[in-house]
């Protein structure tokens, strides 16, 4: 096992070496144009750095699902979602079932915060809760147990801050330059340094508008990545692509927008949040692979290990150009798919028991009562109210609280 | 003296890729062993929900004894055999597997029960526990062909001899009812 999550992590370090040296350059040119030393700017870029990556560590995933708006649910609140994400632990091998954690939003979505496996958790959003079946869920809880389990998300987060950091540095840079604040460099030119400092200046000013970008595109090919590792990782745990192609159909179908992602954590989601409003998911997504592609791999796969994975990958892709790393492709062995209905399934409610359901969970989470009138009217009585009892306002009754 | 330092060299190394193989021998056999345990765990919550599954759903089927019967023995007798190894107990537990089958498809035939909401979390209990099996007997399978394949393979096959490592056996199911068994649906 620990092979092959070191040598998932191999490709993508050089990655995330790549932008670590970028904001080293970035730091280093900040200092020649204000403080005409480049140490001085490695030292600032290190220390932003260093309080961005202790934030991030210890109080990231808290940070990440606040922003989302995220609330933790238990096994009552909603069996099913509960035991599907049990399920996936036990096919994965964790040590430990993830927090799960539900968002209020229509749009459908998920992602996986936590620096390490033990302190990991999943957040989904009602509106997938609502619209995938349980072979689907299933498979996008795959999808996440996969990202935890192959520390994708310690490798997102690291690469996040650095690329935060870059953000920040170039933003307040571009800033003072305009300010008028480059009085030092502009002296110390001027005082005999002649042309040769000039170009430097301007190869530096070039290069911290560019940074945020370059970093940023750095960025989404680490995401790009993983996305697919964790794709492939789903399809071996459930024995099923199916379930995990036909959720991100539902997902891609879907036009609503997700209100609480941001730029900086669009990579984290299952889906890319961003695309154009009342518009389905393009192909040019690029925080993510096309969704299409990686609905069509999943379908194609003649079983359901990396290495058929792989194989249909390079169909796609081109021979010679895979995604697997070779050490998990070593350890592979046949693996059937398991037939659309092997599976015990409970009576599953249809998507209008699940809309019920979902409205019920989050009324719940938001402390409102939920009392069933004898006319089959449900009352929800929120916190505030103090009142003993509650009329129905469809039938009159009188119901106590 | 240089024969010497490259015979004491050549030992040291050979005893290097010795320990290292044996360390990654016994992270292996820990990974079975620890997925042996999962299974344990699940196949034990079955055993706990099935008299709560019999309260349930007694005063519903008046008319099905016997497939409650079989039930609750396969249960019993599963439970008897879970210090056996992993072939027998698999033996039982397909029995068991099988008997819960039949009970939750004639189901079917009782509308009121369907509509219990007791029944309903009990089922979903029920059948998630029985995914939770297949999919913890999936990584158990996993786990033991990883570490019978190191046995097996040369190096680490010498360790393995060397130390006594034995090979890991495999859970199967194997009941011929399981194996034929039509797929119940509950919809």
């Amino acid at each position: 096992m620990w092979e092959q999550i070191r040598s998932n992590q191999t490709r993508s370090m050089i990655l995330v070496i790549g932008m670590g040296v970028l904001l080293l350059l970035i730091g280093y040119l900040l200092g020649i144009i204000f403080f005409d030393s480049g140490l001085g700017g490695l030292i600032i870029a290190f220390i932003v750095w260093w309080i961005m990556s202790l934030i991030a560590y210890y109080q990231g995933d808290n940070i990440l699902l606040g922003l989302a708006g995220a609330r933790k649910i238990s096994h009552d609140d909603h069996p099913r979602l509960y035991n599907i994400v049990e399920e996936m632990k036990i096919a994965s091998g964790l040590e430990k079932v993830p927090d799960i954690y539900i968002i209020d939003d229509p749009a459908p979505n998920a992602f996986a915060v936590g620096r390490n496996p033990d302190k990991a958790a999943v957040a989904i959003t009602s509106g997938l809760l609502q619209k995938l079946n349980r072979d689907e869920l299933q498979g996008v809880i795959g999808h996440e147990i996969a990202h935890i389990k192959n520390r994708d998300v310690l490798l997102m987060a690291i690469s996040s801050v650095i690329l935060g950091t870059i953000v920040i540095l170039a933003w307040y840079a571009t800033r003072f330059m305009f300010l008028g604040g480059m009085g030092r460099s502009r002296r110390s030119s001027s005082s005999g340094g002649g042309g040769g400092q000039i170009i430097i200046l301007v190869v530096a000013i070039v290069l911290i508008i560019l940074a945020p970008i370059m970093a940023q595109l750095i960025y989404f090919a680490i995401s790009r990545k993983r996305e697919y590792m964790a794709d492939a990782s789903s399809a071996l745990y459930t024995r099923y692509p199916e379930g995990l192609a036909s959720a991100l159909e539902k997902i891609a179908a879907s036009t609503s927008q997700l209100k609480s992602a941001n730029q900086a954590t669009a990579p984290m989601y299952i889906m890319n949040p961003f695309r154009k409003e009342g518009r389905p998911a393009s192909n040019l997504t690029s925080t993510h692979p096309p969704i299409s592609e990686r609905v069509r791999i999943l379908r194609s796969m003649a079983g359901a290990s990396f290495t058929d994975y792989e194989q249909v990958y390079q169909q796609v892709h081109g021979v010679g150009k895979g995604v697997i790393p070779a050490s998990a492709l070593a350890l592979s062995h046949p693996t059937s798919l398991r037939p659309a209905e092997a599976e015990a399934a409970p009576q599953e409610p249809n998507k209008t028991g699940r809309a019920r359901e979902t409205s019920d969970l989050m009324w719940r989470l938001g402390n409102y009562k939920t009392i069933t009138c004898d006319c089959g009217t449900k009352l929800r009585v929120p916190p505030k109210f103090k009142e003993p009892t509650v009329r129905c306002p469809h039938c009159g009754r009188i119901n106590p609280v | 003296m240089i024969a010497v330092y490259v015979i004491v060299g050549i030992i040291v190394v050979l005893l290097v890729i010795f320990i290292a193989i044996y360390n990654r021998l016994v992270g292996w056999r820990n990974q079975v062993k620890n997925a042996w345990a999962q299974i344990d765990v699940q196949l034990k919550r079955r055993y706990d929900l099935i008299p709560n599954l019999m309260e349930t759903v007694k005063g519903y089927m008046k008319h099905e004894r016997e497939t409650l019967e079989a039930v609750t023995k396969a249960r019993n007798l599963a439970q008897q055999m879970a210090s056996a190894g992993a072939g027998e107990r698999g033996k039982a537990e397909g029995e068991l597997s099988s008997a819960l089958a039949r009970l939750l498809a004639v189901v079917e035939r009782y509308p009121d029960l369907k509509a219990n909401q007791n029944f309903l979390a009990l089922q979903e209990e029920l059948t998630s526990t029985e995914n939770k099996i297949s999919f913890s007997r999936q990584y158990y399978n996993d786990s033991v062909l990883k570490y019978n394949n190191q046995i097996q393979m040369f190096p680490s096959n010498m360790v393995a001899g060397m130390t006594g490592f034995k090979a890991g056996e495999f859970f199967e199911v194997t009941t011929e009812e399981e194996r034929k068994a039509p797929k119940v649906s509950f919809t």
